[in-house]
């Protein structure tokens, strides 16, 4: 580092090398009072919310102090995680799959996935979960067989879609269409170039898809997908409609209406869903910063092009 | 020059080649010959198909009508009883094995480094076990001067390096043939002499070459063949000497009156 050290500051040691009188400019800096009239009004806006939050009695802290930790409370944020990374997981796979079809050469497929996309995103996700919900009244018994032939296996629709089951199929399904467009935008986003770069090498399809294309289409992924994860965090809020009765909103929701005071465990439903966004917020960035390796202009080995010799 | 000749010596055979994109018309019946260890130039005007050429003989665009061999291969096609079928894409990978491609804008992975663009065909197409395939790729940085460079990701390297990594890397599947689409092209000056460098040692080391490019001085050179596209067509081939000293065709003259 010594070496950065004299570079970083060549200007001062010729300027004291050659012992040469210059004037250093010290301008006045333009001033900015607009800039402080704005800060003033910040601070002020900040320190009444603090002594309203301090000395309103409505907010009944105590009460939020009993419930953040209260085992129903903390279970329920149990849940939420769980159907949220299960969604999540769930949606992914189904998306990488419908962006894969989309840009295949098989009309069946392109056209199979412009289908799914059109109906998933294209109505909402309340009504799709009330649907999930409603799977058992539609079709009581699910048959396992030959259409027309033999029945090899068959269930109950209650014990195989139970409210768990639906929430994620509902959520997952949903959230899938979504991500599918997010995935298509990351795949066109790597040039023609790449590609022909890898089949001129004599890479097969599958390894150029998954080692060429697909390193590079998540660093245009990644960052949306991050806030599809936050959202899904937050739909979950919506399962009550299947209706899935563990989940963070449906729990502190239920013990404000027992207690009659919403206003706490809104708090403490808003603290939990904060902290879980800050948590994702973090893991996003550590995965961006991975499939930003090449690309962010970090510099991860010395630059020694200036010292490299012509040959 | 009739090019069809069966030659034992031949490597590459390109016989009526025609290309359509669309109505276009933009290989008009190409027939060249490239023996094993030539090196054979390219020029032409721009949008006169060199690089539709090039990049008909590793089938990174099909042929409409016509043949190319390159070695014992048919490429693109399985030949039964006069008709032809479509190869799978794993075969055609297969072909494209023993001919590299160097690309006028590098294409170099942006997510590897260069050691790691140079090591990923090895490893991942041939199977090579990954710490031979890496030593070979530092050899291989070697002979394109930038050892020191293994760690470096492409966006970290001059357009003169990124393009002797491309080049390092085809070279890391010993292929029997070299295209080059015009190598130089994107580069500052002061950088192509580099990449030329290279070019001309690999061409001394017996490498088949067919390079794309406006470097006359290169194809006075080393090549051993000046091949004149214009439209569609080979309007002229013959030795260096004889096509930039003595031209047949009113196009040649014409076209070499500009760049030279
Ligand atoms: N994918 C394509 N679709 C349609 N037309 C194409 C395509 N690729 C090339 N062409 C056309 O084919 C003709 C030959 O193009 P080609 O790139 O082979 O020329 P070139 O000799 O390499 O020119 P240059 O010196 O500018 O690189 C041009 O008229 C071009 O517009
Ligand atoms: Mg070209």
């Amino acid at each position: 580092m010594s070496e950065g050290g004299v570079t970083a500051v060549p200007v001062v040691s010729e300027f004291t090398a050659s012992s040469q009188k210059i004037e250093l400019i010290s301008a006045t800096p333009v001033r900015h009072p607009g800039r402080w009239v704005g800060v003033a009004v910040i601070v002020l806006a900040c320190i009444l919310l603090i002594q309203s939050l301090a000395t309103n009695p409505n907010y009944h802290w105590d009460t939020v102090a009993t419930y953040i930790l209260d085992v129903h409370v903390v279970q329920a944020v149990g849940w939420t995680l769980l159907l949220t990374v299960a969604s999540m997981i769930l949606a992914t796979a189904l998306a990488v799959a419908l962006a894969l079809m989309r840009v295949s050469e098989n009309p069946v497929f392109q056209w199979t996935s412009w289908a799914w996309v059109w109906f998933f995103r294209g109505t909402p996700v309340y009504t799709q979960l009330v649907f999930w919900g409603l799977v058992a009244v539609l079709y009581p018994k699910i048959t396992l067989g030959v259409p027309f032939g033999p029945e090899l296996l068959q269930f109950d629709t209650q014990d195989l879609i139970t409210a768990g089951v639906a929430a994620l199929l509902g959520l997952g399904l949903n959230e899938s269409a979504y991500l599918a467009e997010i995935f298509r935008a990351g795949l066109k986003s790597v040039g023609a170039g790449q590609m022909e770069a890898a089949e001129a090498l004599g890479l097969r399809k599958s390894k150029i898809m998954w080692r060429i294309v697909l390193p590079q289409a998540m660093r245009v992924i990644i960052p949306p997908t991050g806030n599809e994860a936050i959202g899904m965090l937050k739909t979950t809020s919506l399962v009550l409609a299947i209706p899935f009765t563990m989940d963070l909103t449906f729990v502190t929701n239920s013990a404000a209406n027992r207690l009659y005071l919403p206003i706490p465990l809104l708090i403490v439903a808003a603290s939990w869903y904060l902290l879980i966004t800050s948590i994702l917020m973090v893991g996003q960035h550590f995965i961006e910063r991975h499939y930003g390796k090449g690309f962010d202009g970090r510099i991860l080995a010395p630059t020694d092009s200036a010292l490299e010799g012509r040959r | 020059m009739t090019g069809s000749q069966p030659d034992a010596s031949a490597l590459v055979r390109i016989e009526n080649v025609h290309k359509f994109f669309g109505s276009a018309h933009v290989l008009r019946g190409i027939d060249l010959t490239v023996r094993l260890g030539e090196v054979a130039v390219v020029i032409g005007p721009s949008g006169s198909g060199k690089s539709t050429l090039l990049r008909c003989v590793n089938h990174l665009e099909t042929i409409s009508a016509g043949r190319i061999h390159v070695g014992d291969d048919l490429i693109g096609y399985r030949e039964i009883d006069g008709k032809l079928h479509d190869l799978p894409h794993g075969s055609i990978a297969l072909q494209r094995r023993k001919i590299g491609m160097v690309f006028q804008q590098f294409n170099l992975f942006p997510h590897k480094t260069a050691l790691d663009n140079i090591a990923e065909a090895p490893v991942h197409a041939k199977g090579i076990a990954k710490k031979d395939a890496r030593r070979r790729a530092l050899e291989l940085l070697d002979r394109v001067g930038l050892a020191s460079h293994a760690t470096h990701y492409p966006a970290q390297l001059s357009g003169g390096q990124q393009q002797r990594v491309a080049i390092a890397r085809a070279l890391a599947m010993d292929p029997a043939l070299m295209l080059f689409d015009e190598p130089t092209s994107a580069l500052d000056p002061e950088l192509v002499g580099d990449v030329l460098d290279v070019m001309k040692d690999l061409a001394r080391s017996g490498m088949t070459m067919i390079v794309v490019t406006h470097e006359i001085g290169f194809a006075r050179e080393v090549g051993d063949s000046l091949v004149f596209m214009d439209e569609g067509v080979v309007v002229e081939r013959g030795a260096p000497r004889d096509v930039l000293g003595n031209p047949q065709h009113a196009r040649t003259r014409e076209f070499l009156s500009k760049v030279l």
